[in-house]
């Protein structure tokens, strides 16, 4: 039944620097190369068209900064991609300008995901951020004056040195720009990264209170009217849906495209990532072939116990139909009566509870069979 | 060959006293193995065995000297196995002491020298080692001239590693042992000393021939069990298996008897000719009584018949393992396994792990109690949670410890005895530096981690056997562990009511430790009765999630979920709890936890 996939991902791995926590795809500098890089997308583009619906739901365009990349070359691939009618573009504060929101906006782009992280000075410093509070609020401003009405922030958690006032701040600077959605991560270092290196020791007792900054964060957030609609992301409640519509794509086991180096697709339980590497990726698509790939073919138990894994990240309850194979009975009856699950009288829908959601991982362990 | 130029003989030494390098060096010297195909230690064939150092199985050698057939019969060197030893020496008519040029007699050295003479066998003193700078033979013998009431001047002084001296060993053995003494016309007996079980010709019995004489086909009888068989081979091993046509009177070999049933062959059982058979039974051994305990459980609960095959197998050649169904709430069906000791409970673990690669959890040991209920009957107890709560008089068992130590660790020995409630007996110096301890200690205080307490407050130096003495009265109570309010049966203890307390209070902390967060309050209590004597929390975990999942991310949070689920499938479900197998180790470890 599936008549392409309607969700397309475009990732653009350019940053001004790296960040100590980052485990992302990037690739710092490069400018010379940024619209050969976006005529390498063009190209994957279209060896892959064949894949799209005639009609795409959503577009993204993630990084690395999508906002660092050659103004002219970001020009040219907004131009060129697919029409949708949600498209997203990733930004960080320091690169926006008031020219850059109104190119953007100009080009079809009706949603902004902006990479805040904090609002403190002494935790954007840990973070290897460059940007200063008044830089988010300027950016902020510039989004809005061009038209943006749908604007999420990224805030992150769980920083060295982060008190829970700190956290606090944070949240309260944020709430009072007022933006249409939010992501709250909890920072996640990687083992052997320089950031571990450096941070080890406050990263541990951070770790222990992470338990309740999520906490923190979930009652703050939700107090302002936010809806909790997924495991890390807040959308302010509208009569408009202001979920990301792109990521719910994720979060429902949907087929989506993605270009770019790096990048992962999953189409028709097959599910692909593109090499890492800039230049293979480059060279292979100067050649119109496509860039080596790392391919995991996903059986139809694994895709059941994905959609059981993401589904359950949403406050809507899961629709079980074919993916009560994989869950098991049992465990959901000692989940309920321990108040962490809910389903419906004839367990044909199964969700988690707020306390549940906070144990999202557990659970989920837990229900699988 | 006849009686007359056949000499059967052990070797008993202190572990690493060389027992293993003799050996070797004497079917070299025979050439029973030429030196280049010469594994060290040709006699230890299990792997366990050569990984060890130790000798698990007595095993039996022929070779030949100067026109005789010797019959070298290996017997274990370790504290627990002082039963297995007195098998082996009862198929023999002398036995080779070994004693360390540097080390001197051991624990060890005296009890199985000791047994060597209450079991009539004359006894060769050979000092070894003698290549050691820090030896000192002339010490070291008249030691063990002392112990045997024997000339210092004929003790043997020899490098098994060397080689030196090893041909006075073999004359010695010529000269001092003396000849079997059974009647070749007689109708047949042999004395089953150790069996082993071959996948494709069954139960193998190891035999030392007293009366008459057996040949291949013969039908044959074992006489206390009643079972029948065929002599399907006969032969001996030297150090490989070699047919023989006939086993006379005086030799020691191999029956091949094609039963596949191992429980229908024992070892100490006397074979017979069914042709002619004889009247009596050889002595058998004595019953020995398993005093450690343990339950052993399969980890994965489907594997449970094999874990019973498993033990029938180990059950032929070890007749002192003992076991029998049990069920745990916790642990589901396995059993309850009784040991000679700490280290016949290890070695049986081990066993059933690699040779029949079974997973395990093996729960704390304990020992035997003797109960009384009030106006009941005395009954022995094997599992702490079968000990009633209303008891009358209970009972331990006690142990006599003979304990060699240099001297200046005297003091240190003290402390530990008094600790583990020992009373002390007896002190004599062996030598100006050695003295001999003997105290009078409850099993239970030496089955957990008395041995290493020992070795470590000694720097290594003491030397430890033991002798059990009987049950004695003891102020026994059973602490019970009970987690989320479900009583854990696999956790039980009984303890003595002076330290019950202490031990309950480090076992709920050990627990607390190894019980990760789970999505609720996990209360761990211990309990005497109705009474809880220590209670800790497990907190219930407030976040579990995994932070953020986009495209990129899916598969490797799968698989993380993946891993966690695994995880959770190795824990045993206690109530609602999920307990990880290593929590039901954790009595073992307290005494870490006393310490610090």
């Amino acid at each position: 039944m599936s008549l392409g996939a309607r969700h397309l991902y475009v990732h653009l791995p350019f940053c001004a620097h790296r960040c100590g926590y980052c485990d992302f795809v990037t690739v710092v500098g490069r400018h010379s190369q940024h619209a050969e890089y976006v005529e390498a997308l063009l190209a994957e583009l279209e060896l892959e068209r064949g894949v799209l619906a005639p009609q795409l739901e959503t577009v993204f365009l993630g990084g690395g900064t999508p906002t660092f990349t050659e103004p002219a070359a970001l020009e040219r691939l907004l131009a060129s991609l697919p029409p949708a009618s949600e498209v997203t573009v990733e930004a960080n504060p320091e690169t926006v300008t008031q020219e850059l929101a109104r190119m953007l906006r100009a080009q079809g782009v009706n949603r902004i995901s902006l990479g805040v992280q904090s609002f403190r000075p002494h935790l954007l410093e840990v973070l290897d951020r460059v940007v200063q509070p008044d830089t988010v609020r300027r950016a902020f401003y510039h989004l809005r004056d061009a038209g943006f009405d749908n604007i999420s922030f990224d805030l992150i958690y769980g920083i060295p040195g982060q008190a829970p006032s700190d956290l606090d701040a944070d949240l309260a600077d944020a709430l009072e720009l007022g933006p249409e959605h939010l992501s709250c991560y909890e920072l996640e270092a990687k083992h052997g990264t320089r950031f571990t290196h450096a941070h080890g020791e406050e990263l541990e007792r951070q770790a222990d209170a992470m338990e309740w900054y999520f906490e923190l964060v979930v009652e703050r957030l939700t107090g302002a009217g936010y809806r909790w609609y997924e495991t890390a992301n807040f959308c302010r409640a509208s009569e408009r849906d202001l979920r990301s519509r792109h990521n719910l794509a994720y979060w429902l086991g949907r087929d989506y495209l993605a270009l770019g180096v790096g990048a992962v697709s999953t189409i028709g339980g097959r599910r692909w990532r593109n090499t890492p590497r800039l230049a293979g990726y480059m060279q292979a698509l100067e050649s119109e072939i496509a860039p080596e790939r790392e391919i995991e073919p996903l059986s139809h138990d694994v895709q059941r116990r994905e959609r059981v894994m993401l589904g359950l990240r949403l406050d809507e309850p899961l629709v079980l139909g074919d993916l009560a194979g994989v869950v098991d009975e049992r465990a959901v009856s000692r989940l309920e009566l321990l108040g962490l699950v809910r389903s419906d009288a004839n367990r044909q829908t199964l969700a988690l509870t707020p306390r549940g959601r906070f144990l999202g991982g557990g659970v989920t362990a837990d229900l699988l069979v | 060959m006849t009686q007359d130029r056949i000499r059967n003989f052990s070797i008993i030494a202190h572990i690493d006293h060389g027992k293993s390098t003799l050996a070797d060096r004497i079917l070299e010297l025979t050439h029973a193995v030429s030196s280049r195909d010469m594994r060290e230690q040709v006699l230890d064939s299990m792997d366990l065995e050569r990984e060890r150092g130790i000798t698990i199985k007595a095993q039996a050698v022929r070779v030949e000297w100067k026109g005789h057939q010797l019959n070298l019969i290996d017997t274990p060197g370790h504290v627990d196995f002082t039963y297995e030893v007195s098998r082996s020496l009862q198929a023999c008519e002398g036995a080779l002491l070994v004693v360390d040029a540097a080390q001197g007699t051991q624990a060890q050295t005296l009890a199985n020298a000791y047994l060597a003479i209450e079991n009539n066998l004359d006894i060769v003193p050979v000092v070894n080692k003698i290549d050691l700078p820090s030896a000192d033979p002339d010490a070291v013998a008249r030691e063990i001239a002392d112990l045997i009431g024997d000339d210092p001047e004929h003790v043997l002084r020899i490098s098994a590693k060397t080689g030196q001296g090893v041909e006075d060993v073999l004359d010695a053995i010529v000269e001092r042992v003396p000849a079997p003494s059974g009647d070749p016309d007689a109708p047949a007996r042999a004395l089953i000393f150790d069996s082993s079980y071959d996948q494709y010709r069954g139960v193998v019995a190891f035999v030392r021939v007293v009366d008459g004489s057996f040949s291949t086909r013969e039908p044959l009888r074992a006489m206390a069990l009643g079972t029948r068989f065929e002599a399907e081979e006969l032969g001996f091993f030297s150090p490989t298996r070699s047919a023989a046509s006939t086993l006379e009177a005086g030799e020691v070999g191999y029956v091949i008897t094609g039963l596949k049933d191992v429980s229908r062959l024992r070892v100490g059982d006397t074979i017979t000719s069914e042709r002619r058979p004889a009247d009596a039974p050889l002595p058998g051994y004595k019953e020995v009584k398993p005093m450690v305990f343990s339950g052993l459980f399969p980890t994965d609960s489907d594997a449970y018949p094999e874990l019973r095959d498993a033990l029938e197998r180990l059950k032929l050649n070890d007749a002192a393992l003992f076991y029998e169904p049990e069920t745990s709430q916790a642990l589901g069906f396995g059993f309850r396994c009784g040991f000679l000791g700490l280290l016949h409970m290890e070695i049986v673990r081990e066993r059933l792990e690699r040779e029949f690669d079974l997973d395990l959890i093996v729960t704390a040991p304990n020992v035997a109690y003797r109960v009384k209920p009030p106006n009941g009957e005395w009954k022995e107890v094997h599992t702490p949670s079968d000990m009633p709560n209303e008891v009358e008089e209970v009972e331990e068992p006690y142990i006599e410890a003979s304990i060699i130590v240099p001297k200046e660790y005297v003091g240190a020995v003290m402390e530990l005895n008094n600790d583990r409630r020992g009373t002390f007996d007896h002190m004599e110096y062996l030598s100006e530096q050695r003295v001999h301890l003997t105290y009078e200690l409850p099993l239970a205080e030496i089955v957990l981690d008395y041995y290493d307490q020992l070795k470590s407050r000694t720097r290594g130096y003491a030397s430890f056997d033991y002798d059990m003495i009987g049950f004695r009265p003891g102020k026994l109570v059973r602490v019970d562990v009970l987690v989320g309010g479900e009583s854990v049966d696999a956790l039980s203890l009984v303890i003595h009511r002076d330290s019950a307390y202490d031990r309950g209070r480090a076992l709920v902390e050990r627990l607390r430790e190894e019980i990760p967060r789970q999505h609720f309050d996990v209360a761990i209590q211990a309990a005497i009765g109705a009474r809880v004597i220590a209670r800790e929390t497990v907190k219930a975990r407030r976040k579990d999630v995994l932070a953020k999942c986009y495209g990129g991310d899916i598969s490797r949070k799968r698989k993380l979920l993946e891993k966690q689920k695994a995880g959770k499938k190795r824990m045993k479900q206690v109530g609602m709890v999920e307990v990880p197998q290593e929590a039901f180790l954790a009595v073992l470890n307290l005494s870490d936890e006393k310490k610090s």
